[in-house]
Parts: C-alpha cells; structure tokens; sequence
C-alpha cells in the first residue's frame, strides 16, 4: 500500500520521514489518552487539580509535537478515517457513561458537542465556500426561539422539532440571500453583523417572544420517552442529561457525516475554488451564486438544528444567549481550529468553553482570554492550531 | 404633531448623527489608507471616555473645581491617549497583517476590540456597572414654545461640525492629507514618491482614534453616562454608516452617519408605539440598502483587478 505520505500536504516538510505506513495503535492511544484526559478534566473540580491538569496538557502536547507522535496520530486519521472516526464516537460513548450522573459535566458536554455542529454549519459556509457569517449567534437563536414555541403550543412530534428549528433558521437566513450575494468583502461583513444585532434587538423588544426575560423551553420527548427525566437502572438514577448527551452527539455524528460528504464531493470541490478564486471559478462556468446559495443555506439549517437541541437541553432562552458575543465565540472556535477543518473544531470548542467553565477563577475574564487566544494564534499561526490540509484527490485504496 | 416637538426630534436626530459621523470617518480613514476594517474603533471610543472621566475624578480629587480647565484636560488625556492607543493597535494588530486575508485583520480588531472592553469592564473600579459621567457644560437652556434647546447640546453639536469640518480641511488642504490621499489611492506608488507609508498609516489610525475619543466624550457628556458596552453599539452604527455611505470617502462617512440617525429618528416620530423598534428598522433599512447599492450611497468605483 502507498502510504498517504506521498500526498501533497502543506507542510509536508514538517512530517516525519515517511516509511512505513502509520500505525492505528498511536492514534488509538491518542484517542483514548485525549477522552481520558477530558473525562477527568470534567470529573474534577478541585481548583489546584485543573490547573495541574491544564499544564500537564500543554507539556503532553509540546511533547508530542516535539517527537512527531502527534504527525503520526494525524497520519494514521488520514490514512484509516472510518475506523478512527468509530474510535472516536466509541471514546464519547465511554465518557458520557463515565460521567452519566454528573448533570454539570454532561451540560458542558453537550454543550461543546451542540456548538461543533453550529459550527461545522459555518465551516460549510466560510471554510468550503468563503461566505462569511458574522450572524451565527442569530440562526443558533432562531433554532432555538423556534423550538421553544413549537414546543410550548404545538404537538410536533420532536425531531421534527430539531429538523423545523434547522428550517427556520434556514429560511431567514435566505432573507439575507439577496444581500449576501450581491455585497463583497467588507459590504458583505456589514450585512450579516447588521443582520445579527438586528435580530437580537428584535427579541429584546418583542413581548411575543418572552422580550427580554426570555422563554422556558419544554423538554425533549423521543418516542414518548421523555429526555428531562433521569434514567433510573436498579437503584441508580442516571443524570439527565446524559440524554442529551446523547441527543447531541448523534446530531453532531449526523452533521458531521453530511458535512464530510459534502466536503468530498464535486460540491465541496466547487466549494473550494470558490473561496479560492471566485472570479477563476465563474469562467471556468461554475454557478458561483448557486454554490454560495447552497452553502450559506445548509450552514445554516446546521446551526437552527444545533440551536433547537440547545434550547430543549438547557430548558430556558433568552436573547442574551444570542447576541454578537456569541457569534464571535462560534467564528473564534472555526478560526481556532483551523478555518474548514472539521477535525480541528472540537479540540478548540474543547477549550473556549470547557477550561472557562471549570477554571472559576479565571471565569471572570473569559472573554478577555479568548480574545488573547485568538489574538496570539492569529499573529503567530494564522492558519489555526490544525490548518486544514491540501485535498487529498485520490483516497488511498483507489491507489492501490 | 406640534412643530416645537417635531423640532426636538430634529435636534436629537442631529447629535446623534454627529456622533454617527464622528466614529464613521474614523472607519473610513482606516479603510481608505490600509483597505482594512478596524473593528476595535468603537471600544477605543469607550476607553477614550472613561480615561477622560478618570482624569475628571483625578482632578476633582487634586482639589480643580473650575470646568473651563478640566475639560481640556480631560479631552487632552481621552484624545490624547486613544491616539496612542490607536498607533498601537495599527502598529501591533493591523500592519503585521497587511499580508493575510482581509478577514483576519477585521477578526484580529474584532478580538482586540473586545480586549479593550473586558479590560474596562475587569479593571476599571466597579467598571461592569453603569458610571454616570459629569456634567461640565451649562446646564440652562433657550425656550421656544415646546422647544427646548440645551445649551450643552448646540456647544456639542457645533464641536462635533466643527471638528468633522476640520479634519476634512486637513484631509483635503494640508500636506500631511495629502499623503494620507495618495496613500488611500495606492500604497506602493506613494511609496515611491517618498511617502513614509508606515508613518501615515499610523498617523491615519492616531487621528481616527483621537476622533472617536471625542465622540466618546461628547456622548458621555450628552448622557451624563457611559458603561463599558457604550461603544459597542457605537461601532458597529459608526461601521454601518461608514459602509452604507461607501467605504473610503469621509463625505460618505457623514452622510451614512446622519442616515442612520434619521432613519432613527424617523421610527420614533413616525411611529412611536415602535419606538423600541428603532433599531430593528435602521438595521434592516441598512440591509435593504445594502442590495439597492452594494458598494455605498457613494460607491467606490469597483475596479476588478485580476
């Protein structure tokens, strides 16, 4: 087998010399290593602890940039992504069982998995197809605003909930449409900033919608199965939300497939150039404005559906959950990640919203970490923590 | 309606769209000398106001009792400060990036905006609270029927024309604007002529910062208080009026400033059961706007270079 190595990556210079074909054992121990990690970084709560966990990471992580174990780990994800992608899922599924009567743990924990599907919705529209959304924080709202009233005056079915707060939120961002395509750069920015604090000042002021004290939002209810209520097996009862722990894993496990689908096929090629070139795209007879269409929409419905599941879990919404703060939160995680690499989002989500809600110490300046974050890799890595490699055209049985 | 409140509407329309102005040019001049977006605009008008209130306590508390000294005081520190504050942030933040895709410079300001917030929220004694900002202009006013004119209002009004009206001048008439012109129309080729690129960005962003601390000032004055988010919302009206006016050019910059007080304005006289609305209406008028003319009311000629 050709190893994957031969094929073009950006920073190729930085790999290990390729020789033999990597090895799924380091990955897996990665995988495990880095849940393990989590699930104790979420189990604890003793101050002095995080923060020696905290160091311990970056130690581990130097470490493992130094000896090219972390080159390794990426390879082996490159080389056998299925079945990584099933290590991965099977370490969430340990982790949210270690933790399953913890409520706080579980909270952070959907939250993380609910904001990588938000923003793997903006990966679509900004790192496939360049189409900037400064409005993240509105459609997560609309998903969320349209869950707490179907939920609270209509019988629809759940899922059909989560699906409906995707369509609506879909459907006002085509109100942008118009605007979006017909701006540029700059002009284009304006629009959806516009559109942002436009929306969220419409909720403070619109006594239909709860004004600014906000909506509570019944609970999720599967197959007559209510999610608010605790499991209880023998005389254990389990969190709730290790319901929607689950809830959101499978919608992120969803999002995630369309989106890696849409990544690998013509769509996301045409995505691509694009971004890249929109003028070099248009004369080689690519729609240009369709393409933008369709990933400014599905971006969208990814972030009403996010926003749906987010609204039911947490049982109460108010516009000061959506406001433009937030949307910078969602643009900071894709930014952190690596703009259009899918694998980047959860590490950074990871950390903008994790290491603030343990660490209370520092919980009062969170914003003004994030800001240095960003600020710091965008000087010094401006490409994210985990740049998005080159397209790979070929998968490496097609060589074979 | 009675035409005495009709002309109060007016007058409130007018300073607010002075202050509009005020943050608008200083967009504008960013985008004209370097094409970038300086998102942090509106934050450096919230730092500029408290470090004029600050310097207003310090010489309360040094015994000063007059307001016709502090107040050039103060304005000295607020502008004098946020113009250094404004050259760090070109010099650290904006230049570093000249190479990187517009977005980074405008996500890298965003960030910086929002360190320069949190900053004042975290440090600033009792800072997440509202702080309520002195009054040092008279406080008596003219009586006409209904109309009330304050005369704090027409001195800020007639500062804040005043000072657009000069910096224009210097813009248009002096040497130093017209450097800051040729850099606007092309960086590489001013620099051939001898321009010092570096030095007029810089002085660019020290006379946009200076500019919005005035506004800050002015609207803290105006209020009678500032909290740390005043300048969010300033900003991001100052960047919708210099966009909606057409980036680049300070004429489009003061005529987007007074649209989006009027189309304020126009909500509260027109409809006042919508009043809370106002903002609502102004954002989508905007946006509306924005697809009748893509590039401004005053549009830069869009030239596709390939």
């Amino acid at each position: 087998m050709i190893s994957p190595d031969k094929l073009p990556l950006r920073d190729s210079g930085a790999m290990p010399s390729p020789g033999k074909p990597p090895g799924p054992a380091v990955a897996v121990m990665a995988v495990i290593a880095v849940a393990a990690f989590g699930t104790i970084l979420l189990w604890v709560h003793d101050q002095w602890s995080l923060l020696a966990l905290a160091v311990a990471a970056a130690i581990a992580v130097a470490v493992a940039v130094r000896t090219g174990a972390a080159a390794r780990v990426e390879r082996a994800f490159i080389a056998r992504e299925g079945a990584m992608n099933g290590v991965v899922v099977a370490a969430f599924l340990v982790a949210i069982a270690v933790l399953a009567r913890q409520d706080f743990s579980l909270l952070i924990l959907s939250t993380v998995l609910l904001y990588c599907t938000a923003c793997m919705g903006l990966t679509v529209q900004l790192g496939y197809c360049g189409v900037l959304n400064f409005a993240g924080a509105a459609f997560f709202g609309a998903g969320a605003y349209t869950a707490a009233v179907l939920g609270a005056h209509t019988a629809t079915p759940h899922l059909l909930v989560v699906l409906a707060g995707g369509a609506v939120a879909g459907l006002l961002g085509s109100v942008l449409l118009l605007p979006v395509l017909r701006t540029r750069g700059h002009y284009a920015a304006l629009i959806t900033v516009a559109f942002g604090i436009m929306f969220r000042s419409f909720l403070e002021v619109n006594n239909t919608l709860g004004g600014p004290q906000g909506l509570t939002v019944p609970g999720m209810t599967l197959f007559g199965w209510s999610l608010s209520q605790g499991i209880a097996i023998g005389s254990v009862t389990l969190s709730f939300y290790f319901n929607y722990a689950l809830v959101a894993l499978g919608l992120a496990i969803a999002v995630y497939v369309v989106t890696r689908r849409l990544e690998r096929s013509w769509v996301g090629m045409h995505f691509d150039a694009v971004r890249i070139d929109e003028l070099a795209a248009s004369t080689f007879g690519l729609n240009v404005q369709g393409l933008k269409i369709v990933a400014f929409v599905i971006g969208n419905v990814f972030v009403g559906m996010a926003g749906a599941v987010f609204a039911m879990m947490t049982g109460f919404i108010s516009p000061t959950d959506f406001d433009f703060s937030t949307s910078l939160v969602l643009i900071a995680i894709i930014m952190l990640g690596g703009i259009g690499n899918l694998w980047g989002i959860l590490p950074a989500a990871a950390f903008v919203l994790i290491l603030p809600e343990k660490l209370q110490a520092i919980q009062e300046y969170r914003f003004l970490l994030y800001a240095a974050a960003v600020i710091l890799v965008l000087l010094y890595r401006p490409d994210g923590l985990f740049p998005r490699r080159l397209r790979r055209y070929f998968p490496p049985k097609a060589r074979r | 309606m009675d035409i005495g409140f009709l002309a109060q509407y007016v007058l409130s329309g007018i300073m607010l769209g002075v202050v509009y102005a005020m943050v608008a040019v200083g967009f504008t001049l960013y985008f004209g000398v370097l094409d970038v977006i300086n998102f942090s605009h509106g934050d450096v008008l919230t730092a500029g106001a408290f470090v004029s209130l600050a310097t207003y306590l310090g010489l309360r508390a040094a015994g000063v009792e007059s307001h016709v000294v502090m107040l050039p005081i103060m304005l000295a520190a607020g502008l004098g400060a946020m113009a250094l504050l404004g050259l760090a942030v070109a010099k650290f933040f904006v230049l570093p990036m000249r190479s990187a895709p517009p977005f980074i410079t405008l996500l890298i300001t965003l960030m910086v905006g929002i360190a320069i917030r949190e900053s004042i929220r975290l440090f600033y004694p009792s800072g997440s609270n509202p702080q309520s900002f002195p009054s040092i202009l008279p406080k008596t006013a003219y009586h006409w029927g209904n109309l009330i004119v304050r005369h704090d209002t027409l001195i800020l009004i007639v500062t804040g024309v005043t000072v657009i009206a000069l910096v224009n001048l210097f813009i248009n008439r002096t040497r130093a604007g017209l450097a800051i012109r040729a850099v606007a129309q092309d960086g590489e080729t001013a620099k051939i002529m001898g321009i010092n690129f570096q030095w007029i960005v810089l002085l660019a962003f020290a006379l946009g910062s200076a500019l919005a601390a005035l506004a800050g000032v002015m609207n803290g004055l105006y209020y009678n208080e500032i909290n740390f988010g005043t300048g969010l919302m300033l900003g991001i009206i100052g960047f919708c009026a210099a966009v909606v006016g057409g980036l680049g050019n300070i004429y489009g910059a003061i005529l987007g400033g007074f649209l989006f007080a009027l189309l304020q304005t126009i909500v509260v006289v027109a409809a006042p059961s919508f009043t809370a609305y106002k903002d609502v209406f102004a954002f989508g008028a905007i946006i509306l706007l924005m697809v009748a003319k893509p590039t401004g009311l005053i549009g830069e000629v869009a030239s596709e270079r390939v």
